[in-house]
């Protein structure tokens, strides 16, 4: 697989999709996947947006995210069903910009998208996405190629 | 005896972009150890410094999770499969 500067597509459907998620839950955070297919050159191509409910207990939830494993399984059987893998992973970061957090790096997997929106008291704002690094020393800004 | 192993999106460029792989293994532990055997690079991705299962990765059999049963102890039986299920978490605020 030839890597270069990582990209993830995403239709204005999709980029409006995320943003009201954001603006729903907040001031919690919102947290889904990102299904799409995995091109020969890494790029991800997304095709749907899956949100999923928190699972983190309430008194964290304004800053936290959690996704139930058994979450994962059940949208992982989904997308395979529909010919489709998790591409990414999208939350939101309350009145915070949208880069990723030291914990986000504790918990990050390679490979997937993670996509986040800032929400400024209640509005959607910046949207980036990041990929770790293989390494797990940090992140990579990604681009977002809109559709 | 074979069992089929699940890897999730995340790791399949250290698969050869392989989603299911199938090892000769009679427990949970020994099919991951027998999967980081033929794929190296995952096992930085899986172990922590101590050579435990990070805390985010949850190895399943036949859909539970092997905490809620033997461990890497859980016993495989033919038709038995294992996935590799990632914790997914985040969050804003740096501990």
């Amino acid at each position: 697989m030839v890597k270069g500067i990582a990209m993830i597509t995403l239709n204005a459907d999709h980029l409006k999709l995320i943003k009201e998620h954001g603006q729903k839950d907040y001031p919690h955070e919102c947290c889904g996947f990102i299904l799409g297919v995995l091109s020969q050159d890494g790029t991800k191509l997304t095709e749907e947006i899956y949100p999923i409910d928190n699972s983190r207990e309430e008194s964290a939830q304004h800053n936290r995210f959690l996704i139930d494993p058994k979450e994962f399984i059940k949208v992982e059987n989904y997308a395979r069903k529909n010919h489709l893998d998790v591409v990414g992973i999208y939350h939101s970061h309350p009145d915070h910009p949208a880069k990723p957090s030291q914990f986000d790096l504790d918990h990050a997997w390679p490979v997937y998208s993670y996509v986040i929106v800032s929400v400024q008291q209640g509005q959607a704002g910046d949207l980036l996405s990041w990929e770790m690094r293989p390494d797990r020393s940090g992140f990579e800004a990604e681009n977002i190629k809109e559709i | 005896m074979s069992v089929p192993v699940y890897i999730p999106t995340a790791l399949r460029q250290f698969t050869g972009g392989k989603s299911e792989i199938n090892v000769e293994a009679k427990t949970a532990g020994e099919a991951i150890e027998q999967l980081t055997t033929q794929f190296s690079v995952l096992r930085k991705h899986l172990y922590n410094d101590q050579n435990a299962l990070r805390s985010f990765v949850n190895v399943y059999v036949n859909d539970e999770d092997i905490r809620h049963q033997s461990g890497l102890q859980t016993l495989l039986v033919a038709g038995s499969t294992v996935t590799i299920v990632p914790s997914i978490a985040g969050g804003v605020v740096d501990e």
